[in-house]
């Protein structure tokens, strides 16, 4: 194992399909049309020295270092942002070349400090490597004229100095140390988006500063970290590579946070994580990350983590830390004296999307092969469950259509019910870029989410629905596209029924469906509908990105139809730049979904009725498999609250907080007799948890993760687990001490299975990740190296089915008691439930749930913003405090989920989705009141939750 | 925000209304709110960068690159004195000097009865007629201690 040290060709790769070929030091080198002479002598292996200069941004020419002659040129341009040409000779190395450079060198030197031994660069710093290539051996000014190194020696104060800035947890600013090469002014707008950073002032007052001139905390920066990245030297630079030093191996691994799925090398110091840094090849995130991927590990180390098994009788005592062997031991002996009693079907698990492929795979196997059941669910349920369905049923595949580098090729965007700056911040910076570059975005949302307008993009129309409301909206879209003509008739009748077609088109072109009908009921102005509407079908090629906006209403599934419809009808579907993209929530949601978490179908999606598909189970697992599907979350629970449910082994998901109607679940969790807790921590559904096993993290264990583009990513152990054993082994030793004969010895025997078994993985396995990095399924004999777009000559399941979509209000209604509508979603520095991020310093950023309420609505009440309020539904009540925005309209309020102090669940309802029973978390109807501090229950709770959290140390035996 | 920031908002907006369609409108802009305040008034930048949809960085960026333009208010006269090169050579360090005694004050500052604001500046392009300065934008060039004076009395009185 080494250092992977990824090329730094100076210049972002050319498109060109034509190429250019010159002389390079007397090399020949054929480069694309548009790159760099920089780039193209990199490419023939020769590094010019640079300082301003990296492929992740493009081309700034100020450090005045790589300079080169061209033969027949006057001058020493600059190779960075010299074209190549056809003939042209370059010499990198001449005589006059070394002067100016040994000149520019000693001047950067001249006002930067001499403390390399010490620095925390040391080894990693450019401007050292600079120095040295360009044989710098004097610098004859010394520190007494102007500088803004240091305070002067002769206690003098120096008004160009600046203090260091440690005010982000992650990172430091030391302006002292600053050569004003703007790379990370250039990596924060070209790579990030944001626009945080700048230079400030001129001469020898230019430094970065983050906003106006502001502390980075208080500033724009999200803390992506792509500056500190692109900086050269120690000016930004990580705090735990200040603490610890450079790291000496790097890894390279898959970020177990959203369902991007970015690539990282995890680089290390013996088993000490040192950093994370984004991985350029990763072809989900080119080299990108978020302030979670790149900085929010520190759970894997945090105190609360829980590293011993635990037993208990009751959850009213304290929890009993026992051996490994007692626990299982204990858990598959509770289990069949359940099975005794209550018979097969009174246990159950949940599978995680947080764990890897094989893991869930596993999962699975265990109940289906050795509970002898089918129920098993996963999180997907209350996400994106509708998706699967809504897709399958419209096109024939549970997935999105694209890959991510689609967006490059798109030039309209719809984007619905998602919020990707702070759920899917990397795809958001990849789409913000395409959006500078001149692609139209129309977003559809109830809340004004940042992409509607910030730094250089701004929506050409933001429909402001009211929440529940999207059927309606869609289908006046379908309307307007229809009843103007604006439909892809061509497309239309080669790869879709053409008869389901015309009655849905029909259907669509019905006056009451058009914007000036609905415009009452939705909210929206109808000349931003026919304005959306027409944008999307003539403005080239158009892509949907949609999230849990989409899926958590009691229509979740009618609204993914509706989308495909609205691709389907306008010819966007395959070729790269259009698309139907899910975006999907958790890490490894989509290959949860994959590997067959869900109580009606196995690996593959493929229903658990289907006799051929059993057979190929039950002949390669021994066992005869149930044919009948089994219960999902909300069924288990019910049953359990009519006792015939007892038992359950939840790896990796914390439902008590995750999902709706908490006091429902707390109910269900309760009147089973044997829960199984398989995680980090002790989470909220630890509370009522009869058995803890204690979970690995993605940093120990080997796997794969598949992420939104269907991508299957490797996950790459580098650290022993704290806790003994990798999840997928404690699954197994679990199936054995159920009596399973089970003999993984590492997941890539479990993904060669889930090939031998499922015709879309049929050609995966570990070699071929290993060559190709990732691939997407389907990944078989007709695609041996994965499909980054589907449904290229055809839709999997033949012709593209057009469903009618009528809008049906939800039961959740508005009324005198219950006047606002309540709709969550999440912010960029915390993840989910929170399990995770709560446990880093990513709390400097939000360290609470608040409530978005709008100033009409709050001022109302009488609530000022910071005040305490009582948010209550028809389901429950919680208090927490209020922020007063405009970015929701009056009527609607808005709220995260990610501290389980808030319990934003209590309010949340039963209503599900009339499909797949996604739980309608994004439509509640709310009344908001002055309040004096946390409610009864959330003080009751928290009483609650402390008293199961007792732990009795393991007493061993006596000798 | 008080009320006299507001009322700032309010006219960097008009002139932002106003501006925002030329071909890059933030310089501009902010020459237009330094015209009308006579510096650039607190939270003018915010206001700017909200209106232009840029970031409050990029704006600062810009901003303080130009020394022009300033963030409180000029006296009623500013004088500019070159330091660069050429002056310097022809004794435009004496001249500075001299004025800066004359009036109390120190570069970029302003004297006690905000009658005189008192500036480097690096080269006005008369190196011919050096030493040179700027007064209240108008350029005058061969001066000596006699000239220095003969202009500190006007803006004085």
């Amino acid at each position: 194992m080494s250092l992977i040290k990824e090329v730094d060709y100076g210049t972002p790769a050319a498109k060109s399909e034509k190429t250019v070929t010159l002389t390079i030091d007397g090399n020949d080198v054929t480069v694309p049309e548009g790159t760099s002479v920089m780039r193209a002598s990199m490419e023939a292996g020769i590094q010019i020295p640079k300082l301003c200069a990296s492929d992740m941004v493009d081309a700034f020419g100020s450090c005045r270092l790589c300079l080169v002659e061209v033969e027949g040129r006057n001058g020493t341009p600059s190779s960075c942002t010299t074209p190549a040409a056809d003939g042209m000779v370059v010499k990198t190395q001449t005589e006059r070349l070394k002067k100016i450079r040994k000149g520019v060198m000693e001047l950067y030197i001249s006002d930067h400090p001499l403390d390399c031994l010490t620095c925390a660069a040391n080894g990693d710093c450019e401007l050292q490597d600079m120095a040295g290539a360009v044989g710098l051996r004097d610098v004859r000014y010394g520190y007494d004229g102007g500088n803004h190194v240091k305070v002067r020696d002769n206690g003098e104060e120096n008004p160009r100095y600046m203090a260091k800035d440690e005010t982000n947890p992650y990172f430091t600013y030391d302006p002292s140390k600053c050569i004003v090469c703007s790379r990370c002014v250039r990596a924060c707008e070209e790579v990030q988006g944001t626009f945080a950073l700048t230079i400030e002032g001129r001469g020898f007052e230019s430094r970065v500063s983050p906003g106006m001139h502001e502390d980075f905390l208080d500033s724009e920066c999200v803390s992506c970290g792509a500056c500190v990245q692109a900086c050269p030297t120690a000016t930004l630079q990580e705090k735990s590579i200040i603490e610890i030093g450079q790291p000496e191996h790097s890894v390279v691994t898959t970020c177990a946070y959203c369902g991007v799925g970015c690539s990282f090398k995890a680089e290390m110091r013996g088993e000490e994580l040192v950093r994370m840094v984004p991985y350029k090849d990763g072809k989900a995130n080119r080299g990108h990350s978020c302030v979670k991927g790149r900085f929010a590990y520190g759970y894997a180390n945090h105190k609360d983590r829980i590293l011993n098994p635990m037993i208990r009788e009751s959850t009213s005592d304290p929890w009993q830390e026992v051996s490994w062997e007692e626990a299982l031991r204990y858990t598959a002996d509770k289990f069949r004296a359940i099975q005794a009693e209550h018979g097969k079907g009174a246990i159950g698990g949940i599978t995680s999307s947080r764990c890897t492929n094989e893991e869930t795979f596993l999962v699975q196997k265990l109940i289906r092969a050795g509970f002898g059941n089918n129920n098993v669910d996963t999180c997907a349920r209350v996400c994106h469950s509708p998706t699967g369905y809504g897709l399958k049923t419209t096109f024939g595949t549970s997935a999105g259509t694209q890959d991510f580098d689609s967006v490059e090729h798109t030039d309209v965007v719809i984007l619905i019910g998602a919020n990707p700056t702070d759920g899917h911040p990397v795809f958001a910076s990849r789409l913000k870029k395409r959006l500078r570059e001149g692609a139209k975005l129309i977003v559809i949302d109830p809340r004004r989410i940042d992409l509607v307008r910030s730094p250089h993009i701004e929506a050409v129309a933001h429909v402001a629905l009211r929440p529940g409301t999207n059927v309606a909206v869609l289908t006046s879209l379908a309307h307007v596209i229809v009843t103007e003509g604006l439909f892809d008739e061509a497309f239309v009748r080669e790869r879709c029924d053409w008869d389901e077609f015309q009655d849905w088109a029909a259907f669509v072109s019905d006056p009451k469906h058009s914007p000036e009908a609905i415009a009452e009921m939705t909210g929206v102005d109808p000349e931003t509908m026919r304005t959306a509407a027409r944008t999307f079908a003539t403005g080239g090629n158009g892509a949907i990105y949609y999230g849990l906006g989409v899926t958590e209403h009691s229509q979740g599934s009618t609204t993914v139809m509706a989308i495909a419809n609205l691709a389907m009808a306008t010819g966007n579907l395959g070729r790269p730049g259009v698309g139907v993209n899910p975006l999907r929530g958790q890490n490894n949601v989509q290959g949860a979904c994959d590997m067959g978490s869900f109580p009606h179908e196995l690996p593959g999606y493929r229903h658990i009725q289907d006799s051929t598909t059993r057979d190929i189970f039950e002949d390669i697992w021994g066992v005869k498999l149930d044919d009948e599907p089994g219960l999902r979350i909300p069924n288990m629970l019910d049953a359990a609250v009519e006792g015939t449910f007892k038992g359950i082994y939840i790896q990796g998901e914390d439902i008590l907080q995750s999902d709706p109607d908490t006091k429902h679940v707390a109910a269900g969790l309760a009147a089973m007799e044997c829960v199984v807790v398989h995680d980090l921590f002790l989470n909220e559904t630890a509370n009522h948890a009869h058995v803890f096993l204690p979970g690995s993290t993605f940093l120990e264990k080997d796997g794969t993760f598949t992420n939104a583009e269907r991508r299957i990513n490797r996950v790459r152990r580098v650290m022993t687990p704290l806790n003994g054993f990798a999840d997928w082994e404690v699954t197994q030793n679990l199936a054995r001490a159920m009596g399973l004969d089970w003999n993984y010895t590492h997941p890539s025997q479990v993904m060669d299975e889930i090939a031998a078994t499922t015709p879309s993985f049929a050609n995966v396995d570990y070699d071929l990740l290993e060559r190709e990095g990732s691939v997407q399924w389907p990944c078989n004999d007709k695609a041996p190296k994965g499909t980054p777009v589907m449904h290229i000559d055809g839709f999997v399941r033949g012709k593209g089915k057009f469903v009618v979509t009528e809008y049906v209000a939800t039961d959740e209604r508005t009324g005198p008691r219950f006047p606002l509508l309540l709709t969550t979603g999440r912010i960029l520095t915390q993840y989910n439930v929170g399990a995770q991020t709560r446990r880093t310093e990513n709390t400097a950023w939000h360290k609470e749930d608040l409530l978005e309420i709008h100033p009409h609505d709050a001022e109302q009440r009488g609530v000022r913003d910071g005040d305490w309020i009582r948010l209550a539904s028809r389901s429950g009540e919680t208090s927490l405090r209020a922020k007063i925005t405009d970015r929701v309209a009056p009527g609607v309020v808005y709220t995260t989920f990610h501290h389980p102090g808030t319990q934003a669940n209590v309010i949340t309802t039963d209503f599900t989705d009339w499909a797949t029973n996604c739980p309608e978390y994004k439509v509640t109807a709310v009344q908001v009141s002055s309040s004096n501090g946390p409610s009864d229950w959330q003080v009751e709770y928290d009483r609650q939750a402390e008293q199961s959290r007792r732990i009795k140390p393991r007493i061993d035996a006596a000798e | 925000m008080s009320t006299n920031t507001e009322e700032h908002s309010v006219r960097v907006e008009a002139i932002c209304d106003r501006m925002a369609a030329l071909e890059g409108p933030l310089l501009p802009i902010l020459h237009e709110v330094q015209e009308e305040f006579g510096h650039i008034p607190e939270g003018a930048l915010q206001t700017i960068s909200k209106k232009l949809n840029l970031s409050r960085a990029e704006v600062h960026g810009v901003a303080s690159f130009y020394h022009d333009f300033r963030e409180e208010k000029a006296g009623k006269h500013v004088i500019k004195i070159c330091r660069a090169e050429a002056c310097q050579s022809m004794g435009a360090d004496d001249l500075g000097d001299h004025a800066r005694h004359r009036l109390k004050v120190d570069w970029a500052q302003t004297t006690n009865d905000e009658k005189v604001t008192l500036e480097a500046v690096f080269c006005l392009g008369l190196c011919a007629c050096a030493p040179a300065a700027m007064v209240d934008g108008k350029v005058v060039g061969r001066l000596n201690k006699d000239r220095i004076n003969q202009i500190l009395d006007e803006v004085a009185s």
